[in-house]
């Protein structure tokens, strides 16, 4: 079971605190996109070996949404960061790239 | 024979006597033995059957790795099968039964099974029951169901009690031997909390029989070491120690569970029987030792073939030989140890036969000193004997087994090396090494199970981390302790592990098939897996069949898929494979080791969450008086609804009925205090509902209400309810009794990650208020004879709201029906909700008021064509879909989906549309009945062009209504369609208008 803090209490929550959201920094499309943009918002993602944006919520503490920066195949969490926001801050990206260099997640390296 | 000797027993106190029955016989044991010593003690080799062919099958083993000796255990509310008798310590008056025999354990029936062996083999299940199809009814499927499973499911409700512990601590050092407790020595002298668990009753492990008379730590005997070491720790105020808990799993991110059996030793005294652990670990150490490997020689299932190890456990631990004649055969030194333990104790040992050419190393000599023939190169051809050794008969190892040479004996000690116990390094994705010289696999220390920083939190100590001698495992165990306070952040003592004597044994050789070129006939008689009777020829043709991978191996042949999850088969197993694959063992790797350790209780797992505590239930400010007044609930989420008011002597339905017709013909009044009440509050309140429903909400005006519908982003229909405008900042949302919660996060995530700039807040005050429908034609005049605010239809008009008081209560009251009927929604403070309940109950007698239940509910709507989530919908209905076009904003740009909604299967003019059915006979189509149409579908099923989705007998109507989505329903009203039902009856309905009673509102909107 995973640990991960809660960027806005500061808990560091057990993950029967916490409900997990899916992949993080979505774009949402509505009225106006096309098919295959709306398709791609609806249904495409990522599914890496490795670095991972994902979105948590603290359901059973402060309630708040919050992102995690983590690796998938060994479980080590680089960072934890509010949700609103549209790309992960670059303290965690240089943290990422120190220890994983040549690490790529969509169109961040 | 086996039986208890006057000599040895260190765990067994001799002045103190026991009785126990097995399969009904009274036996006699000591305190201290486990039941399988005790059934030794008592002769008893005979434990069970074997799964498949039901062989006889003997203890094996003296620990968790047994594969036979599981039993059933107590009786009635105690009763449990699958026990196993090795870990399953004696008390006064224990019952055991053996299993999976009939009729009894000597003479069994399914023993037939053995000699059409050759038509049961690897992969039978698929192969044998296939054809011909009439044969599955009475022949395959009985065979199948007689022969699965081990033991019986108990009957009764389990009268023990269970918990949970939470921990948390720096270090967790899982095992009691001396690795353990020196690893947790290490650690606790740097100031670290230590807790030190030990899977069974005592601590010290194998060294307390396999070196305490020859070896040494800091030149004192290793059970006074122990003693010593023990004592210690003990007095650490950092240091908890328990005996009898199992390290069971290990998890991400340093959670470990164990399992803690307090009681079953001692099941009359007070307290839960077990307790499953908790645990948050800084760091995990595991000294979980080694499981001494079998041998695959004809014969080798036999009872009296046992581990080397587990026999001289028996002689050292509880003074208890398993046979007068024992032959001992082996692939290295250790198995030379029981041979000089068995003679020193009086006992014969005819025969070692040793695989090795060359032999062994300094026990060996010591062995022939004491006068024991020793073969070398030599090899067992085959066991001898049904219920009971009576023979070996002896070939070359390099040969196909030619027999050499006969022995008589009772007894088998066979060792085939030893494999550490990675089980818990591997569950979080430790990776593993084969170590070529001792033929196993070890930890990789440099690919441990990571953490959230990204380091190593589980470490390995001594044998289990592959030191294989005292000395080695003594300086390792220091060594990871060191390690694992440094870890954790504390500072380790600068200290030398102590010093200890290391035994030179000769080079162990890889054995997996006895002898090497054993001929099929022999093979056929090779067992890898006992309990799942998986045999050499098993493996080897599934290698045939194309099987190359381990995991795939494993399902099709069983192998290692039993209770003991292939504790002593799996390394034998894989090395078959890889010999009959014509790669290295390492090339074929091992399955996925799996938590729990070992089969852990259902009681430890639920802990306290039984009976009432299992789930917390909801309860409205009126549901005692509910209770009182007949009330037959149901669950509605975690809500208690009353599903009828029952009065005494009158049926369930009945009182439906009754409902219905007095909430048409008089009033009603139901408990409506589960609805969801979200209160969505600031300025971008009516611009963020805009984007949640999928009507126009940021138009209503203060006052008013609006049925609105809720989607999600892909387009389906996810809840409904009415929705009230309180002032211009602030709306309160009504959701469905299940769907509040629910509402209350898609909301919270959506401002919280989408429009987090907007400005609003959301409130779920779901149980800050009571809220009580007044609904019938006589509602208005019992308002009004409580008397206060103006409920008249002038100043509270329907799809309006008010504040005021009713009969001294101050509430707020919403003219909405979800019945059709007129209809006031009563909201008071929660506290004030029993008063106000009966209020209006007494001052409603003269109208004839009666409550009603959650099933008049659901008949009121449907008579009215009132959709209900989770009734018309299940994820994959849209709002289109039933008819609900009108609640559709055509000039909003956006909300949520709406995009999805615009989709080509969305628009698709052939989905099933929602429409009113009446049968053509007045009766009630099933729920869930699909309508066939014309033709077949390319699987050659009958097309199906719709479905009931509710479906009641309407007391108003005087028949059966339901609705239902179908192909193009709307456009073909009249049309009478066929529903093939699951008791054989075709039923037929029409097509007609889902609104069944008063298509026109007006008893609503007076
Ligand atoms: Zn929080």
């Amino acid at each position: 079971m995973l640990m991960l803090e809660c960027p806005y209490c500061g808990v560091t929550a057990d993950e029967t605190e916490l409900s997990p959201g899916g992949e993080a920094h979505l774009t949402r499309f509505g009225p106006g996109a096309s098919d295959d943009e709306f398709h791609d918002y609806l249904f495409m993602r990522e599914n890496p070996k490795g670095v991972h944006f994902e979105r948590w919520r603290h359901a059973y503490g402060c309630g708040k949404w919050f992102h995690a920066a983590r690796a998938t195949d060994t479980l080590e969490v680089f960072g934890t960061y509010p949700a609103q926001t549209t790309k992960p801050p670059q303290e965690i990206l240089d943290k990422i790239s120190a220890k994983r260099p040549g690490w790529t997640w969509r169109d961040l390296k | 024979m086996s039986t208890r000797l006057s000599t040895h027993g260190r765990l067994i106190d001799r002045s103190q006597t026991i009785k126990f029955t097995f399969n009904g016989k009274w036996m006699r044991g000591h305190p201290g033995d486990t039941l399988a010593s005790a059934l030794l003690a008592n002769d008893q080799m005979l434990v069970g059957r074997s799964f498949k062919y039901h062989r006889p099958r003997g203890i094996v083993a003296s620990g968790a790795e047994e594969p036979n000796a599981l039993v059933n255990m107590g009786k009635g509310p105690t009763f449990e099968p699958n026990q196993r008798a090795t870990t399953t310590e004696l008390f006064d008056g224990l019952t055991a039964t053996s299993q999976n025999h009939w009729p009894s354990l000597e003479f069994d029936v399914g023993e037939i099974n053995a000699s059409l062996s050759r038509f049961l083999p690897a992969g039978f299940y698929y192969k044998t029951f296939m054809y011909p199809r009439a044969f599955w009814k009475h022949v395959y499927e009985p065979f199948i169901r007689q022969s699965a499973g081990l033991g019986q499911a108990p009957k009764d409700r389990d009268a023990d009690t269970y918990e949970h512990f939470y921990a948390f601590t720096d270090i967790l050092v899982i095992g009691g031997g001396v690795a353990g407790l020196q690893a947790a020595k290490a650690a606790a002298d740097s100031g670290a909390k230590v807790l030190l668990v030990e899977q069974s009753s005592a601590w010290g492990g194998r060294a307390m029989v396999d070196q305490v008379d020859s070896e040494t730590v800091n030149d004192t005997p290793v059970d006074k070491f122990v003693e010593e070491i023990t004592a210690e720790l003990a007095a650490m105020p950092n240091v908890t120690m328990r005996l009898r808990m199992m390290g069971a799993g290990v998890y991400d991110h340093g959670y470990v569970l164990a399992y803690e059996r307090l009681n079953d030793h001692q099941p009359d005294a007070d307290g839960p029987r077990h307790r499953l652990w908790r645990i948050r670990a800084k760091q995990t150490i595991t000294a979980t030792g080694a499981i001494e490997r079998p041998l695959s020689f004809a014969g080798n299932d036999v009872p009296g073939v046992m581990l080397a190890s587990a026999v001289r456990d028996y002689v050292v631990n509880f003074g208890v030989s398993p046979g007068d004649r024992t032959v001992i055969a082996t692939n290295n030194d250790d198995a030379y140890l029981t041979a000089i333990i068995l003679k020193k104790a009086g006992l014969d040992v005819p025969r070692i036969i040793d695989a090795r050419p060359e032999g062994g190393g300094a026990l060996m000599e010591e062995a022939k000193a004491l006068g024991i023939r020793v073969d070398l190169g030599r090899a067992i051809a085959k066991v001898k004997g049904s219920r009971r050794v009576t023979k070996v008969q002896i070939c070359n190892q390099a040969g196909e087994g030619g027999v050499l040479d006969e022995v008589a004996c009772d007894a088998v000690a066979m060792s085939g090396g030893w494999s550490p116990v990675v089980h818990l390094w591997s569950h979080c994705g430790g990776k593993l090494l084969w170590d070529e010289g001792h033929a196993m696999f070890r930890p990789d220390g440099d690919n441990p199970p990571r953490g959230a920083s990204g380091e190593g939190f589980v470490r390995c100590a001594g044998i289990a981390n592959g030191a294989m001698d005292l000395a080695a495992v003594i300086a390792d165990a220091h060594e990871a302790g060191k390690a694992a306070a440094k870890e954790a952040g504390f500072t380790p003592k600068r200290s030398k592990a102590p010093a200890a004597t290391s035994r030179a044994d000769a080079a162990l050789l890889p054995v997996w098939l006895m002898p090497q070129g054993a001929k099929t006939e022999l093979r056929a008689k090779s067992w890898l897996d006992f309990q799942n009777d998986v045999k050499v020829t098993d493996v080897q043709l599934a290698a045939r069949e194309g099987f190359e991978s381990v995991e795939h191996t494993k399902r099709y042949t069983t192998l290692g898929m039993a209770t003991d999850q292939g504790k002593l088969s799996n390394i034998n197993g894989l090395a078959i494979l890889s010999d009959a694959l014509g790669q290295p063992i390492p090339a074929t790797g091992t399955t996925t080791f799996r938590p729990p350790y070992t089969p852990i209780s259902m009681g430890a797992i639920a802990g306290e969450a039984r009976g009432e505590v299992f789930q917390p239930i909801r309860r409205t400010p009126m549901h005692d008086w509910h209770d009182a007044n007949g009330a037959d609930w149901e669950p509605v989420g975690h809500w208690r609804r009353p599903y009828a008011f029952v009065r005494p002597g009158e049926s369930v339905e009945a009182a439906v009925m009754r409902e219905v017709t007095n909430t048409r013909e008089s009033i009603g009044l139901l408990d409506a205090s589960t609805l969801g009440k979200l209160i969505v509050k600031g300025p971008d309140a009516g611009r963020f509902l805009d984007m949640l429903y999928t009507n126009m909400m940021s138009t209503l005006k203060p006052g008013r209400c609006r049925y609105g519908l809720m989607c999600t982003e892909n387009g389906f229909l996810t809840d409904d309810g009415v929705v009230a405008r309180i002032d211009e900042d602030t709306f309160l949302c009504h959701t469905t009794t299940g769907g509040a919660d629910r509402i209350h996060a898609h909301m919270e995530e959506w401002l919280q990650t989408e429009w987090w700039d907007w400005k609003v807040y959301v409130a779920n005050v779901t149980e800050q208020y009571a809220q009580v429908a007044v609904v019938g034609p006589k509602a208005r005049k019992l308002l009004e004879k409580l008397g206060g605010m103006d409920v008249s239809a002038d100043e509270l008009p329907f799809m309006g709201w008010a504040d005021g008081t009713i009969g001294g209560f101050a509430c707020r009251v919403y003219r909405i029906s979800f019945s059709g009927e007129l209809s006031f929604e009563i909201a008071v403070k929660a506290s004030d909700g029993q008063a106000f309940w009966d209020a209006l109950m007494e001052a409603g007698s003269e109208f004839g008021i009666q409550p009603y239940g959650t099933e008049c509910l659901h008949i009121m709507r449907a008579e009215k064509g009132f959709i209900m989530i989770g009734d018309e919908t299940d994820g994959t209905v849209i709002p289109q879909d039933l008819g609900l076009d009108w609640a559709i904003s055509k000039k909003k740009e956006d909300y949520l989906g709406k995009r999805a909604q615009e989709r080509s299967h969305m628009t698709d003019p052939n989905r099933w549309k929602l429409v009113g059915l009446e049968t053509v006979d007045g009766s009630v189509l099933p729920d869930g009945a699909y309508a066939v149409g014309p033709g077949k579908n390319a699987n050659g099923q009958r097309n199906m062009i719709g479905r009931v989705t509710s479906t009641y007998h309407s007391p108003t109507l005087g028949r059966g209504i339901a609705m239902g989505l179908v192909q193009h329903g709307p456009d073909r009203m009249g049309e009478v369609l066929e529903f093939p039902g699951t008791d054989g009856k075709t039923y037929k309905a029409k097509i007609v208008s889902p609104i069944f009673y008063d298509p026109e509102g007006e008893k609503q909107n007076v």
